[in-house]
């Protein structure tokens, strides 16, 4: 099932995601802020599960493999999906068109490849 | 009430958890020189000659280093006039290259066309230019004569040179609160964005707030114009104290002092807030051991910033969720108690608060004036006295943010 949103980016929770290499995502006690160079827009990440959420998608199959992986019960999924599907809409992450890579680099710090 | 600590509670709003701090802060201004071609009335960092102290190139290349190392993502640069600074486009590029984005502030006097088309091929800055009246009027009387022509060209070469989204800054005051549409007409026309801040008693903008800030009428009528054109303006949320009468405005609605906004000023002091340089709200210096990461993490003055207000009138105040109490800087350089209502509460309180203040009290001023010595060219004809460009940092934790995304 797609999520279609406002600004015509669907997300799909069976697809390959990752956060958007124009993102940088900093933690903090409460989860973390994510700041989009490209949009210069900061948002917030309001629980370390879904931090970790976030920084797995670059490592699963899917972004619903993703949740998956960090212990998310059924009865919690749907939120979680809704939380990314807005965050896709935001432009935080994007769809992985390449090949996952095989280390995490999603904590290292903002990319310099503008989108 | 005990020293300790109070303790950070786990999930619940976003408000309460900025209320505790961050790990880094997300609205850092940077004001790089007090030096100002101008002199401006409402200066609130009161520049004007620049400081033989003032951080060296390389000095300040090692704060953008710790910047870096901390994740702040982006800084508001300001001054003085940032842009005279003889370093300020290396530092820029530096910024940039080190994952810190600029936006900076400006009253467009260095903004020729080759340096508008450089800005423009330039990914990771946004650029702001100070203009306090929609016509050359109102603005130089308190910017200065030919200021108004100075802005407006910068403006012209920013749009010809196709640079994008770049901002008109305008702080709002008696005289020209009347001219808001003017204001948005005359952004719309060089597609840039327009900003409106609030005018507080900081810097030289003591001398002439009694003058200068909106009527109790004014604050009603910029509360419904922000209602209806709030959309497209930006405001860096710094009118939460007006929330009070009826919907919130957008944003969290706290001052951000110490929590999520700091200054460090071009010396390298750390404040609390681009408008509270004083010394009762100065951290630390970056040239101290630690740096700026010490002094943002673990300096005594942040800490007892980050503690929730418990006491005081406001907190008994039906409004105080929508404005907790208003400005911290405004109550502090008009007098008042920082526990109390904001001086231009909207209840009233704060008229009272002021009328109150002892007669023979004097307001708090702070340690440091850059201003001018001598008259300036075009100097600005409101008090016949001198003065700098107001800029601007996001004042509010929240200012622009994207509040949707995230689990509650
Ligand atoms: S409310 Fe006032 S003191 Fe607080 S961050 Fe904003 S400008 Fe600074
Ligand atoms: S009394 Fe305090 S909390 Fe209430 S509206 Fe006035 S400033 Fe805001």
């Amino acid at each position: 099932m797609a999520i279609s949103a406002a600004e015509g980016v669907a997300f799909d929770p069976d697809a390959p995601w990752r956060l958007a290499r124009s993102v940088a995502l900093r933690p903090e006690p409460f989860g973390a802020l994510v700041y989009s160079f490209s949009t210069r827009k900061l948002s917030f990440l309001k629980s370390k599960v879904l931090v970790d959420v976030v920084q797995a998608l670059a490592d699963h199959p899917s972004a619903s493999a993703a949740v998956a992986a960090c212990g998310v019960g059924e009865g919690q999924r749907a939120t979680y999906v809704k939380a990314l599907a807005d965050l896709a809409r935001s432009q935080m992450i994007e769809e992985r068109t390449s090949v996952p890579p095989t280390t995490r680099t999603l904590a290292a710090g903002p990319c310099t490849e503008a989108e | 009430m005990t020293a300790v600590v109070p303790e950070r509670p786990v999930g619940g709003r976003l408000i309460d958890q900025f209320e505790y701090g961050l790990d880094a802060p997300i609205c850092l201004t940077w004001e790089l020189t007090y030096a100002c071609n101008l002199a401006c009335v409402h200066c609130l960092s009161s520049s004007g000659r620049r400081d033989p102290r003032e951080l060296s190139t390389a000095e300040a290349e090692a704060v953008i280093d710790e910047l870096q190392r901390m994740q702040v993502f982006y800084v508001n640069v300001g001054g003085g006039e940032p842009t005279v600074r003889p370093d300020f486009w290396h530092l820029l590029d530096y910024a940039i290259g080190h994952q810190v984005g600029v936006k900076f502030s400006t009253n467009g006097v260095k903004l020729d066309r080759a340096r508008a088309e450089q800005l423009a091929a330039t990914d990771y800055v946004d650029v702001q230019i100070s203009l306090d009246g929609a016509t050359a009027e109102v603005n130089d009387r308190v910017r200065g004569a030919g200021s108004f022509a100075t802005a407006t060209r910068a403006l012209e070469n920013l749009a010809e040179a196709g640079m994008r989204d770049f901002k008109v800054s305008v702080v709002v005051t008696r005289e020209n609160a009347g001219q808001l549409d003017a204001f948005k007409a005359l952004t719309d026309r060089y597609g840039a964005q327009l900003r409106i801040t609030r005018l507080r008693p900081s810097g030289r903008g003591a001398d002439v707030w009694d003058q200068l800030h909106p009527t109790a009428a004014q604050q009603r009528e910029l509360y419904d114009w922000l209602l209806a054109n709030g959309e497209g303006v930006l405001t860096g949320d710094s009118f939460f104290h007006l929330s009070p009468f009826g919907e919130a405005l957008p944003g969290l609605n706290l001052c951000g002092a110490g929590r999520v906004v700091c200054l460090i000023d071009p010396v390298g002091d750390v404040y609390a807030c681009p408008f509270a340089i004083h010394e009762n709200f100065l951290a630390g210096n970056v040239r101290d051991e630690g740096g700026f990461q010490r002094v943002w993490q673990q300096s005594a003055l942040f800490a007892e910033l980050r503690t929730p207000q418990t006491g005081g009138a406001c907190t008994r105040c039906a409004h105080f969720d929508a404005c907790r109490g208003g400005c911290m800087a405004a109550k502090f350089f008009t007098g008042l108690p920082l526990d109390g209502p904001d001086p231009e509460c909207v209840q009233g309180y704060g008229e009272t608060a002021l009328a109150a203040r002892d007669a023979a009290l004097v307001t708090p001023r702070s340690h440091l004036d850059h201003s001018h010595a001598g008259p300036v060219r075009g100097q600005p004809t409101l008090l016949g006295m001198p003065g700098i460009p107001a800029k601007s940092c996001d004042e509010s934790p929240l200012a622009g943010l994207d509040l949707r995304s995230g689990v509650r």
